[in-house]
């Protein structure tokens, strides 16, 4: 059975959804705590949830990103492994540098707690065996969640095909309605919205579940 | 060895903290051109010399204190 690691730190909340989003995979999650550095080879997999990461205090994720647990990711990175950031977990990517560009509070400057219908723009080629042009219906729920990147760094998105997500409807200002992206290996990829809130019809779409697949990766 | 570092959003970059503030304000009647809000930090640290703490408290501010994607920040020694 796949070892996912899932990532926790002071602050973060929906580790014990992404724990259960990961089970219905058949996946086998293992925790992972922020003080402490880990053997990146002893998984196949992970996932950094959402949540206020120390508060979102300094900037979203600036903190967490500067754990031990975060040089040890890198180094996964390195392996091309897969690796998931949702919502603060993309925030905290994005400050690690794991991920290009910024998230920035809301256009309207509201917490908005709402569902969003998003496009599967471009195929990650390590994480979810999704289509292209495949639409999902999931809430996504921020304040900081305005993705920003300057004009070059939005070509070179463009251009390597790294925009992963669009919002169908731009909920927050987000540059050109992006709502994931992914590094340009395509192994690390980060979304605001919660795949993990959508896991059965009862909560209204189980859209979500698809997210939590991931392709075999030979290190 | 104290220094402050003002850290704010970069111009081009949209503010909405400082539009808030710039639009509430305008609306009790002060003539508010723009408004940027951003952080002050005070640091203290350690040096063998001055030049070295402050080497040290400008790699602070380069490991994560400000965000050069979406930010600007300025450094001066405090008493």
């Amino acid at each position: 059975m796949s070892r996912v690691g899932v990532l926790r730190f002071p602050g973060t909340n929906c580790d014990r959804d992404i724990w259960k989003s990961l089970e219905l995979k058949g996946k086998n999650p293992q925790w992972l705590w922020f003080e402490e550095t880990f053997d990146p080879q002893a998984f196949e997999a992970f996932v950094l949830p959402g949540g206020f990461s120390y508060g979102d205090y300094l900037r979203s994720g600036a903190l967490a990103a500067l754990s031990p647990a975060m040089e040890s990711l890198k180094e996964a990175d390195q392996l091309g492994l897969p690796i998931f950031g949702i919502c603060n977990g993309f925030q905290i990517l994005c400050e690690a540098g794991l991920l290009p560009g910024a998230l920035m509070r809301n256009e309207g400057g509201r917490f908005i707690d709402q569902w969003v219908d998003l496009k599967l723009e471009n195929v990650s080629p390590a994480w979810s065996p999704l289509e292209k042009g495949q639409v999902h219906c999931m809430p996504m729920a921020h304040a900081d969640g305005r993705f920003f990147i300057n004009e070059t760094g939005l070509q070179d998105l463009r251009m390597n095909n790294q925009i992963w997500l669009t919002y169908e409807k731009n909920p927050n200002g987000s540059v050109a309605n992006i709502a994931g992206i992914m590094n340009k290996k395509g192994n690390v990829v980060g979304m605001m919205p919660h795949p993990d809130r959508a896991l059965f019809d009862w909560m209204g779409s189980r859209d979500g579940l698809r997210f939590f697949d991931h392709k075999a990766v030979s290190v | 060895m104290k220094f402050a570092i003002k850290v704010l959003p970069k111009p081009e970059v949209l503010d909405t903290q400082g539009r808030a503030v710039a639009e509430t304000f305008t609306r009790h009647g002060f003539d508010v051109k723009s408004c940027q809000v951003g952080r002050y930090i005070v640091l203290d640290v350690e040096g063998q010399n001055p030049e070295e703490a402050k080497a040290n408290a400008t790699a602070m501010v380069k490991k994560g204190l400000y965000n050069p994607l979406i930010e600007n920040f300025e450094m001066e020694e405090i008493k």
